[in-house]
Formats: structure tokens, C-alpha cells, sequence
């Protein structure tokens, strides 16, 4: 007698179900897609535009209120408008910089951990150096150095730019990818059936494309969402000591609004510090989670137990 | 085992001459030394600059000019700071000196919560103290340090002395205006937010690996073993357990050193404590290239040495690493 009729679940499906069984990333994914959406239709709900002042002078450091729900900053414009105008450039600047990094991690260290070699120990030697470097010093004078040659700012843009912030980050970011992509494959190499298909003759761009990759997926999608994190939070730093981003007339930056904040302390305008600094706190706390349950659930071992 | 760490350590030699090198290039472009200095020095003589230049191995290509810095630099003929003209190394060794004890407050503080709590959570995997360590560590990485500083410093000196009228912990500094010579009372006062700051991201860190490397070992057959000889559960857990678990934990607690420092450097700009942090922003905001070159040297040398210790460390803790 067997009441329940057997199904047979694909390893995907495993992983989902392993994933959902995870209530803090559930609700992490629930709050992360609400802020997403709220970002990307900004037009209908921000309150006011990114330079409007709430109402005519006087009008700077309002306290949270009817008229301005988060309060106002030193010019009188909406704290809860711009915090949602900031969060969309910087989750534009995570998520491009994120993918960047993934790519170009994913490239070097599945072909660092195939080939193995001089070219292996050279790439991780760097990565190793880099990853141990402090980030901060690292990140400056990198981007001292890039915005002094003058042929790259045709392609990056002025320093200011987001595009060169975007190309910076990912200039840090794909080391720790190819470090865990690395991992994978050189765990993979050895299986029988990448020796199948090197035995048939596929070439090894192809066994990477087709076998390895594939196979390294819940690293890499675990990779990402540290990844987002990391250059939101990088953005971050650099806008809180001056050298981010400056989007120009029209926009702001979730860390270009929390590096107000280190004036507000003094002062006691406790809105224009709290809530920039929730929002991204909040932001990579639901990423992290994410992450973290990513990994439970794509991680094979994880069924030992289950 | 010796041959080995001699073997590494002649390593770290030629990558330090290498990153310096990088490092040379990149602040050359980045900072435009001769610029800075005209800027900061608008009447400088002929000769003055000429000195300049030749002191920080300005005046030609990349190679003969990094060598010639190197010169200087290892006979300490070091240049003088182009703002103010101040010597280098007396500036650059309080910095540390006040650097290094904030981070070694910091790192011991944040170790020995971070590994207790590890151990802590991995008793009783799951169970409630589990999430909630998890919980606190999840915090603790996705707060950014300057987040924390800034929440602190709105409780601490803001709203502290508004309700209970007198402000806890000072925030800015090593020590009050016009106080000189030392005491002790007063520094711990003027140290416990940075160090705070510091300590969150080293608990966050550690607790989890501590936790992760901790639940392996508890799983392994010697640990069952060890039980079976009828030990003491205190016993088992601590010789067999903690020590095992360790071992990778140091392993990565050497390779943290830079993430170590770049939270110091953050923090101490918000507190304004006189570190290698606000002589770094200050130094790389003039583009001061004679301030700013020791201090890279050391911070590379100090990343090379802590990797090769890691190296080492494993090497030593764990007889079942081979060597060649």
C-alpha cells in the first residue's frame, strides 16, 4: 500500500525546495523584490523629484512628517525621494558590476583551474595578494591610476562617472569569483565524465562552456549575490569619503546620501543618518541571506543529512 | 619544515620588490607627484625641485626611477612631505604605533567574542542559540563599519548626553584637547567606539568560521573515539574538538589582515583618531607621494608576511599537509 505516489525530483528541484525551506531568505527575497519594485517604478512612488524642495523656505531639516516622510535634508529636498532615486543607482551599479565580475571571474578561473600550470599559479598569486590587500587603499589608488590615462576615459569615462565606478568595482570584484570558480573545477576535473568528453574530443573551451560550467552553477549564483553586495557596499565607501560617483544634476547615490550622514551626527538630525543607513544595511543584510540560503540548497552535500 | 618556510620567505622578497614597483607606477600616475608639489609649494626654487625630484626618483622613466626611490629609500634618505615640508617617519610611526593598538584591541576583543560564540553556536547546531549567533553574525557582516560608527556615535555622543546629560564615550581623537602625557583612563574612554567598530566586523567573521570549522570536526571519527575512551565531554570538546577546529581558522585569520586594516582605516576617519587611516586620506587627498610611498611599502610588506605566516601556520599546525 503506498499512499503518496513517488516523485522523483530533479536536482533543480531539490535545490528549490531547499531554498524555500529557508524562511529567512523567503522573507529576505520577499522585502529585496518589494524594494526593486518600488525602485523601478520611482516615477509613481517618489513623492517629489530628486531636487524639489518639500515646500518653500524655510524648509532644511524637517523631522519626519506628513509632508516629508523621512524628513528633509539641508536643502529642504524629500529624504524618502531621494533615498529611492539613490537606491536605484546603486542597485544599477551592483547588479552591473556583479554580472562584470561574474564573467570575467568565471572565465579566468575556469580556465586557471583547467589548465593548471604556470598560468594557475600566476592569476591565484595575484587574486591572493589582491583579496589581502585592504580594499579601501587598493580601490583609491587604482582609481587615481585609471583616471590619469587619458585614452581609457574614452572608454570608462571621467572618474565621476558611473561607468568608471562600475568598471572599478568590477576590477576588484572578479577575483573572489575566480577563486570559487577555480575551487569547482579543479574539484571537477578529475570526474569521469569530463574524462568522457575530453576521451570523445571535445576541446576544452568547449568542456569548460558545456561541462564545467554548468556543473559550478550554485557557486557561481552564490558568487553573485556576495558580489552585488560587495559593490553596492563599495559604492558605498567611496561616496562616504568623496571619491564616488557624482551622477550629475538629477541623481543621487544610496552612499552618496549615506556620507551626508557623517555630518548630521553632531547636529542631532537623526533622519538624515538613520535612514540612508538602514536602507542599506537592509539592502545587503537581504542579499547576504539570500546568498547564504543559495548555498544550503545548491550545495550536494547539504543531502547527507536529509 | 625549515626548508620549506626558507623557501617561501626568499619568495616574499622579489613579489615585495614587484608590488612596490606596481605600487610606485600606479601612485606615479594616480597622484602626479611633481604636480602636488607645485601646487603645494608655489614658489619653489630651481633647485629645490631638482631635489625633489631626485629624492623620489621623479625625474625619469618608471624602472631607473623606482630604483633610484629605492636607493633613498632602504638607505633612509627619505624626502621630506610635500605639504609642510615635515619629516616622514616620525609622523608615519605614531600613526602606526596608534593604528596598531587600536587594531590589536580590536582583533583580541573581536577573536575571543567571535570564537566563543563560534563554539557556542556549533553545540547545538540549529537549536536556538545557533540562529541567533547566525543571526547576529549576519548583521554584523551586512553592517558596514562606518554604518555601525556613525549609529554609535548618534547614541553614544548625541543622545547620550541629551537624556542622561553627561556623553559616555568621546568620540574623536586619542585624547581631549590640551591634555598631554598619559592616561590610561582617558585613552580606553577614547578607544572603546573605534574599537567597538573594528571588533563587530572581526565577530561577524570569525564566529562563523568558527562555527562551520567546529560542526566538521564534532562530525569526524576521531571525535566518536574520543567519546568511546570515556573522556570528559569539557575534555573532548576542547583537546579534540576547539584545537582541530582551529586550524583552518588561523589559517584564514592571518590571510584577514587586510580586511583588518581597511576597517581601521574607515573607522578612524569617522573617529578622527590619529591612525594610518587619516594619515592615508590626508596624505592621498594632497597626493603627498613622499607620505604616502612608506606607508604602501609597509602595508604590502606587512600582507606578504602575514600570507607567508598563514603558509607556514598550516604547514605547522596540520602534520597532514605535505609539504613539496
Amino acid at each position: 500500500m503506498i499512499d503518496e505516489p513517488l516523485v522523483s525530483l530533479s536536482p533543480r528541484q531539490m535545490a528549490w525546495r531547499r531554498f524555500a525551506g529557508h524562511k529567512a531568505a523567503l522573507i529576505c527575497t520577499a522585502i529585496l523584490s518589494f524594494l526593486v519594485l518600488a525602485v523601478i517604478v520611482s516615477p509613481l512612488t517618489a513623492r517629489y523629484g530628486v531636487n524639489q524642495s518639500v515646500k518653500a523656505p524655510p524648509n532644511s531639516y524637517l523631522p519626519p512628517s506628513k509632508l516629508a516622510w523621512l524628513g528633509t535634508d539641508d536643502i529642504g529636498r524629500d529624504l524618502y525621494s531621494r533615498l529611492i532615486y539613490g537606491t536605484r543607482v546603486s542597485l544599477l551599479i551592483g547588479l552591473f558590476s556583479a554580472f562584470i565580475s561574474v564573467f570575467v571571474g568565471c572565465v579566468v578561473g575556469a580556465v586557471a583551474g583547467f589548465r593548471g600550470g604556470r598560468f594557475d599559479d600566476v592569476v591565484m598569486r595575484i587574486t591572493d595578494l589582491f583579496l589581502a590587500f585592504p580594499f579601501l587603499v587598493a580601490l583609491l589608488v587604482v582609481r587615481n591610476m585609471f583616471g590619469s590615462i587619458k585614452w581609457l576615459t574614452y572608454i570608462i569615462g571621467d572618474v565621476s562617472s558611473l561607468r568608471f565606478i562600475i568598471f572599478l568595482l568590477s576590477f576588484f570584484g572578479w577575483m573572489g569569483v575566480a577563486r570559487i570558480v577555480r575551487g569547482q573545477v579543479l574539484a571537477l576535473k578529475e570526474r569521469e565524465f569530463i574524462e568522457a568528453a575530453r576521451a570523445s574530443g571535445a576541446s576544452r573551451a568547449y568542456i569548460i562552456k558545456r561541462h564545467l560550467l554548468p556543473n559550478s552553477i550554485g557557486p557561481i549564483m552564490v558568487a553573485l549575490t556576495f558580489s552585488v553586495v560587495g559593490a553596492i557596499s563599495g559604492e558605498a565607501t567611496l561616496s562616504f569619503f568623496g571619491y564616488g560617483p557624482q551622477p550629475g544634476a538629477g541623481a543621487t547615490s544610496l552612499g552618496l546620501l549615506v556620507g551626508q550622514a557623517k555630518g548630521a551626527v553632531q547636529t542631532g538630525f537623526w533622519w538624515i543618518a538613520l535612514f540612508p543607513c538602514l536602507v542599506l544595511v537592509v539592502i545587503s543584510l537581504c542579499i547576504n541571506f539570500i546568498g547564504d540560503a543559495l548555498r544550503d540548497a545548491t550545495d550536494p552535500r547539504m543531502d547527507a543529512g536529509k | 619544515m625549515f626548508r620549506f618556510a626558507l623557501r617561501r620567505s626568499a619568495w616574499a622578497i622579489p613579489t615585495l620588490l614587484l608590488v612596490t614597483f606596481l605600487v610606485y607606477i600606479a601612485l606615479r600616475m594616480g597622484t602626479d607627484p611633481l604636480a602636488s608639489y607645485m601646487r603645494s609649494n608655489p614658489r619653489a626654487t630651481h633647485t629645490k625641485i631638482e631635489q625633489y625630484k631626485k629624492l623620489n626618483g621623479l625625474g625619469s622613466n618608471y624602472v631607473t626611477g623606482y630604483f633610484s626611490w629605492l636607493k633613498n629609500f632602504v638607505t633612509f634618505n627619505w624626502p621630506r612631505s610635500i605639504k609642510g615640508s615635515r619629516e616622514v617617519w616620525p609622523e608615519l610611526k605614531d600613526a602606526i604605533a596608534n593604528s596598531a593598538r587600536l587594531g590589536i584591541a580590536a582583533t583580541a576583543v573581536g577573536v575571543s567574542v567571535g570564537l566563543g560564540i563560534g563554539i557556542f553556536a556549533a553545540l547545538r547546531p540549529g537549536g536556538k542559540r545557533d540562529v541567533a549567533v547566525n543571526t547576529v553574525a549576519f548583521v554584523g557582516i551586512s553592517v558596514p563599519p562606518y554604518i555601525s560608527a556613525i549609529l554609535l556615535q548618534l547614541v553614544f555622543a548625541v543622545y547620550w548626553s541629551k537624556w542622561f546629560g553627561n556623553s559616555l564615550f568621546p568620540t574623536s581623537g586619542v585624547y581631549p584637547p590640551g591634555q598631554d602625557g598619559f592616561d590610561l583612563v582617558l585613552m580606553i574612554k577614547h578607544m572603546a567606539l573605534p574599537t567597538v567598530v573594528v571588533a563587530i566586523q572581526v565577530i561577524a567573521v570569525y564566529s562563523r568560521y568558527m562555527r562551520s570549522s567546529l560542526l566538521d570536526v564534532l562530525n569526524s571519527d576521531y571525535m566518536r573515539t574520543a567519546r568511546s575512551k570515556g573522556l570528559s565531554e569539557f575534555r573532548i570538546l576542547m583537546r579534540h574538538g576547539v584545537r582541530n577546529a582551529l586550524i583552518p581558522v588561523i589559517t584564514i585569520a592571518a590571510l584577514d589582515i587586510g580586511a583588518i586594516v581597511g576597517g581601521l582605516i574607515i573607522t578612524e576617519n569617522i573617529f578622527d583618531y590619529p591612525g594610518t587611516g587619516k594619515y592615508f586620506l590626508s596624505a592621498f587627498g594632497n597626493g603627498d607621494f613622499p607620505l604616502l610611498m612608506p606607508l604602501m611599502v609597509i602595508i604590502v610588506a606587512s600582507v606578504l608576511l602575514f600570507n607567508l605566516l598563514a603558509d607556514i601556520s598550516y604547514a605547522v599546525l596540520d602534520p597532514r599537509i605535505r609539504l613539496d
